[in-house]
């Protein structure tokens, strides 16, 4: 953990003690009590890996990932499902569980008269999402091996590359729940959540779509990290990989920075 | 000296008046649920249809296309959704959190009321996202046949086969964890493989078994079956039949369920 | 321990707490008294650090809140108005879990949540969740959490509030033992008895501001009369008995059911009455309290 207590140390305001792992630890027994929860967060990304990519793909011939190179279809998907996972359990963690904790909880009003600060409470709760997001990727991984469908050991980086995309989302969905009034504003998320889902490149390629909106699906987060995934998973690695970590890397930043002074404003009143 | 007696039409004949409170509550919050209810299904309707239907070869299907599969299928399951959506959250808070059943209670209304009330505005979310849902795919040619009238009362069939079994569920839990287990293992894998998305012949078969038996899978293939015109009357009153049994044995159980959590 | 000068906190143009001094001293236990919306738990939120003074200079164990925050937080309890127990864990988890934000070892919190639980009363419930617990163990485990990292100063802001009665002495005998210890209290309540029983300092606010301060004794002698006589008449209206009387004591107040005459006499005041032909329906003369201070102080007036 004492990486994470590096990142805390390393961001510049707002206040924080380094004591970030201790919300971790906190989070880590509070999940003792109320496991089946975390475990069955496991199985969504695997139940539609087999209905979609196995049982519809069936009926799908190869697909182009983008360079001309043709996959079987189960392949093909199964990148952009761990990506996917990753950012609803990031945001999941980072808005609904939050939400909760910050006004019917209160916990951080008890938190925050401990050193802890406000930092401490946005990189010990993002860490915590990583975390979790880590027991979901691996255990992705290594069902998606078993089926056959990853085709190169750069897969393994896959795993960063998923932590990666749940930092920025994390990060960002911490942000906007310091904003969120009532239970009903979490439609709105769902709103900018599930069309990310189902039209970011996920289901089928990017050519599918006419050329004038393409810079558009190109523009979201869950493309970036679905190509960024879809590369290690299929081995087909360039410098171009990059790109999509600097962009998700940027967004995660940029919304911990923002994050932090979110929490700050709102419980240093 | 004379006592008067309030005439009180006899338990569950005053469920209207339950209706008319979860009807008045619904105004005040119906923005957000448009977007869960309506728009949701619409999206897999476009990424699905139209976007993977591109890659999907239609041979296996019984139908033109990928899109005019798949419809009827959003069309059942978009009803699965709302009425387990509407049946788990609302009831346990109107046990637990915010407490309305024992309010109605406390006035002289009875259990059956309360849920007859309940399940029937249910029905009515039901109803509103098909309709809904089925311009929507009738304006996108998704779905063709004057049938998809016959289709959406299918969709409300489906959502009622799941209303009242999970009323029961909802007044049996203690918490809301049970809601996680209920969406993630059983509503989600019903989702993506009950044959809303693919036929289930392509699974194995004690996989295909288990799908037939679901309700969802009963209501997918009425829907489906009627705006495509495959529908057989045996065929679909077979479907309607074992649906009705679900919502039957589930009213019952919420019966149950109810008043042994509210009477003591 | 506390030292603010001219302390205000400004929400908008409306000043919560206004350019209060307040000196706390080792050991003591101090009291901020005062109706609903008089500025108490502000002021208790800026000396918890978790509350920016607008304006007025403030230091706590003599460091600055505003650079040193997490230092001095790592020195004090807190006991907030409501309590904050952390519901996903249970009675022993909690303080466990509350030690380690402290930064303290597994192996020192685990020894001290067994004597904490102990001194709370809370040993047989310790693997309990917290939400079925009653008020009166919520709020001693609220204490007891705040005690894990053996704070020199511990601030409480309306500990017995909401409590039965047999709850809140088990309380008070709790805070007594810590005072004997050493610890520094500070404390807010609109109980006047709590204040009397707790408090060797206290300060009255209302509208932000600090009307009177003083050991309780002081208070009484200042803003009272050593005794109060009680009378009450066979009539709906007390004021034209006020006016017969005024002579007969420092201050006479009406009340819709009785009239309030200060005085030091009680007794000879109330032979006084009887000499004069009037034939009260009942007489108590009674010490004068916190409470005769308090009302005096900041009004009869519901204030929320």
């Amino acid at each position: 953990m004492s990486a994470v207590n590096a990142i805390a140390r390393a961001l510049p305001i707002p206040a924080g003690a380094g004591l970030a792992r201790t919300l971790i630890e906190r989070n880590a027994r509070a999940f003792r009590h109320g496991w089946i929860t975390l475990v069955s967060g496991i199985f969504e990304p695997i139940f539609y890996l087999f209905s979609l990519g196995v049982g519809l793909g069936a009926l799908i011939g190869d697909v182009d990932t983008g360079g001309g190179r043709m996959v079987e279809y189960a392949a093909y998907v199964a990148p952009a499902m761990m990506a996917a996972a990753a950012m609803n359990g990031a945001v999941f963690d980072s808005t609904f569980n939050l939400f909760f904790k910050l006004k019917y909880a209160k916990l951080y009003d008890s938190v925050l008269a401990t050193p802890l600060g406000p930092r401490d409470v946005a990189v010990g709760e993002i860490g915590w999402a990583l975390l979790r997001g880590l027991l979901y990727s691996t255990t992705f991984l290594i069902v998606a091996a078993a089926a056959g469908v990853v085709h190169s050991w750069w897969a393994l980086l896959a795993l960063p590359a998923a932590s990666l995309i749940g930092l920025a989302f994390a990060a960002v969905g911490m942000s906007v729940t310091t904003y969120l009034r009532s239970w009903q504003d979490f439609d709105y998320i769902q709103l900018a959540l599930l069309p990310m889902f189902l039209f970011s490149a996920t289901f089928y390629p990017l050519s599918t779509y006419d050329e004038s909106i393409r810079w558009i699906v190109q523009a979201t987060p869950l493309y970036h990290g679905v190509a960024m995934i879809r590369d290690l998973m299929l081995g087909d690695v360039a410098w171009g990989i990059l790109a999509h970590v600097a962009y998700l890397a940027v967004m995660g930043l940029v919304g911990v920075l923002f994050a932090a002074r979110r929490i700050e404003r709102l419980l240093l009143r | 000296m004379a006592t008067t007696t309030l005439a009180q039409p006899r338990e569950g004949r005053m469920a209207g008046r339950a209706f008319a409170y979860w009807l008045a509550n619904y105004r005040r919050v119906w923005r957000g649920s448009i977007i869960s209810g309506f728009l949701g299904p619409l999206f897999f309707l476009l990424a699905m249809g139209f976007g993977l239907g591109t890659l999907v070869d239609g041979g296996g299907l019984g139908a033109p296309g990928y899109v005019e599969f798949i419809a009827p299928g959003i069309l059942a399951a978009q009803a699965m959704q709302t009425a387990v959506g509407e049946s788990t959250f609302p009831v346990m808070g109107a046990l637990k959190w915010q407490r309305q059943y024992h309010a109605m209670l406390a006035a002289p209304l009875g259990i059956a009321d309360l849920v007859l009330g309940h399940v029937a505005f249910v029905a009515m979310r039901i109803a509103i996202t098909s309709v809904a849902f089925a311009l929507v795919a009738v304006a996108l040619g998704a779905i063709t046949s004057w049938w998809v009238v016959g289709a959406v009362f299918a969709a409300i069939l489906t959502g009622l086969a799941f209303t009242t079994p999970v009323f029961a569920f909802a007044a049996r839990q203690d918490n809301d964890s049970g809601f996680n287990v209920l969406f993630r293992f059983i509503i989600m894998p019903m989702f993506l493989f009950s044959g809303t998305f693919f036929p289930v012949e392509q699974l194995p078969a004690g996989l295909e078994a288990v799908a037939m038996a679901t309700p969802l899978w009963h209501g997918v293939e009425l829907c489906r079956s009627l705006v495509m015109g495959t529908a057989t009357v045996a065929g679909s009153l077979g479907h309607v039949a074992y649906l009705l049994l679900w919502v039957v044995g589930g009213l019952w159980l919420a019966l149950a369920s109810f008043r042994k959590r509210l009477v003591t | 321990m506390i030292s603010a000068h001219r302390l205000t906190k400004r929400f908008g143009e409306f000043a919560a707490v206004d350019a209060i001094d307040v000196e706390v001293r080792r050991g003591e236990a101090f009291g901020f008294l005062g109706p609903n919306g008089a500025g108490k738990s502000s002021t208790m939120r800026m000396i918890g650090c978790v509350s920016p003074p607008t304006d007025g200079s403030l230091r706590i164990l003599g460091r600055d809140p505003a650079t040193d925050g997490p230092a001095i937080r790592a020195r004090l309890g807190v006991v907030p108005q409501r309590d904050t127990l952390d519901e996903e864990l249970t009675v022993r988890e909690n303080i466990l879990v509350y030690g380690r934000y402290f930064g303290l070892s597994r192996a020192h919190v685990r020894a001290k949540a067994d004597e904490l639980l102990e001194f709370a009363q809370l040993t047989e419930r310790a693997n309990s969740v917290v939400e079925p617990l009653s008020g009166g163990m919520k709020r001693r485990l609220t204490i007891a959490r705040s005690l894990v990292n053996d704070p020199e100063l511990l601030l409480l802001d309306e500990p017995t509030t909401g409590l039965d009665p047999q709850a809140r002495h088990v309380l008070w005998d709790r805070l007594f033992r810590l005072k004997r210890s050493g610890v520094t209290l500070v404390l807010t309540t609109h109980y006047m008895d709590e204040a009397e029983q707790l408090c060797d300092r206290l300060v009255v606010m209302d509208g932000g501001r600090i009307v009177a301060e003083g050991s309780p004794r002081e208070l009484i002698a200042l803003h009272s009369t050593r005794e109060v006589l009680e009378l009450r008449f066979a009539a709906d209206d007390h004021a034209p008995y006020a006016t017969k009387l005024t002579d007969l004591a420092e201050r006479v107040e009406v009340l819709p059911d009785r009239l309030l005459l200060y005085t030091d006499d009680g007794d000879a005041t109330a032979a006084a009455v009887q000499a004069r032909g009037l034939e009260p329906l009942s007489v108590l003369a009674r010490r004068s309290t916190l409470e005769d201070v308090f009302l005096h102080l900041t009004g009869r007036t519901l204030v929320d």
